[in-house]
């Protein structure tokens, strides 16, 4: 992210292929992530949840921190693609569940590709609304059509077929472990090819400066479009994913509340840079997990905290490496203010 | 029809205000045409219009004879017309080389492309390499644009630009703010474009409108004032007039 230096390498392949580059913290990274399955059996229903809600933020990530797009309503897409799931196990349509993912996070992109249209246009306040309006309306559908979906009660009754006709999801949620995280790490290849490609440039350029974005020929609108639909079939692969996991999906998953706290999980990890959504989940969960065990009925209030915390000193770490020199000159200048007033008297 | 770039009864009007009324430029293909006039003339508001930033109350814009008044800026750009800004308008995340080589690839249609690695094909790289070195940045080509010096940026705002490879180029006072050293280099490159592409300047200093252009549009109050060669601009009572007290700031 900010690793970048200056340092003048005279190669302007090479600086382009830059940001494509793994450094050894990334590799380090999943390393971690797929000995943390290996070595933690115990803990493989926590860890699986963490990893759904990494793929969830991640495809936040891909609208907010590289279309620029704020959303208030991405559980909406999230919904759709754990009912999808849902609705295909439990009648039988598709029963291996990686096809049944496929066909889920496609549904889920269709119905990104037509909400899309929405949010090109208006402010963020206008971005939040629409993407919060058209969750509820989802949600509402959802409730309505209830000899489909069970309405309140959730999708009940889902059968899990064998991962690939091999792996059954077994008592321990070892499978269902392994399984999401594979999903997330292909996912996540993929999201680190697109975003490194000219079409992701592109994006980074429409989020920085729309106008001159489209005077260098590049339709704003289509880009936008894209990404915002590739990022609802990540975010339907991710319900998907739970619907799969949990062999159940529930209206809550098109809530307010989780499109609010997968914005939370984003931000505690940071926007921009594809990692967020993943740190992000990881310290969300445990966090919850830890101050759920200290304080069960107040551990919101620790959350909430935290939140403020993250986005007051997230914005002043940037100003951090020039905050000695600032303050100094801000002493001197008021210093010398005084001086000249009080000669002035 | 041998205008590059034409405008009928051009007009926008913003609440009460006519920034640009009934204007009917014609611009010769190759030709190096200037546009001044007094601040607030509406130079580029005409500018807006013409790429596409802004849509007119009325009027038409053609390029190259083809209606391109209701078309996209991003439309646009890819018929051949590109522009520079008055203020600076880049992308302070990405570098020089970033910022060049993704203008580069939008021109050559592969801008969708989301499956290669950026900086993997040679042509483009080569190109990229190429504005770097005309436009003085290879110094500065791996730094993020929003920390590189004023003038740097100036140059790079103008390298984009170029790297649209446009058949018309508008240029917003390009010259404001490029370092003193620079300024000459810059105007070279201008005006070492081949004949075949069509130069309209919009410029506050005299003394690169009179060296640089062959054809000048005089701008008022959002009209079009008067249209000649250097020399008829310069001795026309009126257009002095108009500048008068005004200045010719640089």
């Amino acid at each position: 992210m900010s690793a970048r230096t200056s340092q003048p390498s005279l190669d302007p392949a090479e600086l382009l292929a830059r940001r494509a580059r793994w450094t050894p913290l990334e590799i380090a990274f999943w390393v971690a992530a797929f000995a943390a399955v290996y070595f933690l059996p115990g803990r493989h229903l926590i860890l699986t949840e963490i990893v759904i809600w990494a793929l969830f933020a991640l495809s936040l990530d891909l609208i907010l921190g590289f279309g620029g797009i704020l959303s208030l309503g991405h559980a909406a897409f999230f919904g759709v693609g754990a009912y999808v799931a849902g609705l295909l196990a439990k009648h039988g349509i598709i029963t291996e569940p990686v096809l049944a993912l496929l066909v889920a996070g496609l549904a889920a992109t269709l119905v990104g590709f037509a909400t899309s249209f929405l949010v090109l246009r208006g402010s963020d306040l206008t971005r939040l609304m629409v993407t919060l309006g058209v969750s509820l309306v989802l949600r509402e559908i959802a409730n309505r059509y209830a000899e489909i979906t069970g309405g309140a009660d959730g999708l009940q009754g889902i059968t899990r077929a064998p991962v690939l006709g091999l792996f059954d999801f077994d008592l321990f949620g070892q499978t269902a472990c392994v399984y999401s995280l594979v999903v997330l790490f292909v996912l996540f290849l993929l999201a680190r090819r697109i975003v490194n490609s000219p079409f992701g440039l592109s994006l980074l350029a429409v989020r920085g400066n729309p106008l001159r974005a489209s005077a260098i020929g590049i339709p704003v609108n289509w880009r936008l479009v894209a990404i915002y639909s590739i990022a609802a079939g990540y975010a339907g692969i991710a319900g998907g994913l739970l619907t799969q996991t949990t062999a159940f999906a529930a209206l809550e998953f098109f809530s307010f509340d989780r499109s609010a706290d997968v914005l939370l999980v984003l931000i505690i990890g940071g926007i921009g840079y594809l990692y967020g959504g993943l740190i992000g989940a990881v310290v969300f969960r445990l966090m919850q997990d830890w101050l759920a065990n200290i304080t069960p009925q107040y551990w919101q209030f620790w959350i909430g905290l935290v939140l403020v915390l993250i986005v007051l000193i997230g914005r002043d770490r940037m100003a951090a490496s020039i905050r000695p020199v600032r303050s100094l000159i801000d002493t001197l200048g008021a210093r010398i203010r005084i001086g000249i007033i009080g000669g002035g008297r | 029809m041998s205008y590059a770039l034409e405008t009928v009864d051009l007009e926008k009007s913003f609440g009460g205000l006519k920034a640009a009324n009934q204007v009917s430029l014609r611009v010769k293909k190759g030709a190096r045409h200037a546009l001044i006039g007094p601040n607030g003339a509406g130079k580029t508001t005409v500018i807006n219009l013409l790429s596409g930033a802004i849509r007119p109350t009325a009027g038409r814009i053609l390029l190259d004879g083809a209606d391109i008044t209701d078309l996209e800026p991003h439309h646009r750009v890819r018929l051949g017309i590109a522009r520079t800004f008055q203020i600076n308008q880049l992308f302070g995340d990405l570098t020089p080389v970033e910022t060049l080589g993704l203008a580069i690839s939008e021109r050559s249609r592969m801008g969708h492309d989301w499956w290669r690695v950026a900086g993997r094909k040679p042509a483009i790289v080569g190109e990229v390499g190429e504005l770097l070195n005309r436009f003085d940045l290879t110094d500065v080509m791996g730094a993020r644009t929003a920390t590189l010096p004023y003038g740097k940026q100036r140059l790079l705002e103008i390298a984009l630009a170029f790297a649209c490879k446009p058949r018309v180029l508008l240029l917003d006072e390009p010259a404001a703010g490029v370092p003193e050293a620079e300024r000459d280099s810059v105007l070279e490159t201008v005006a070492a474009l081949p004949a075949n592409v069509t130069v309209l300047l919009i410029e506050h200093d005299m003394d690169i409108v009179f060296s640089f252009a062959d054809r000048i549009s005089v701008l008022v109050n959002g009209e079009l004032f008067m249209e000649g060669t250097p020399e008829q601009v310069a001795a026309d009572p009126r257009v002095k007039a108009v500048y008068l007290g005004e200045g010719t700031d640089a």
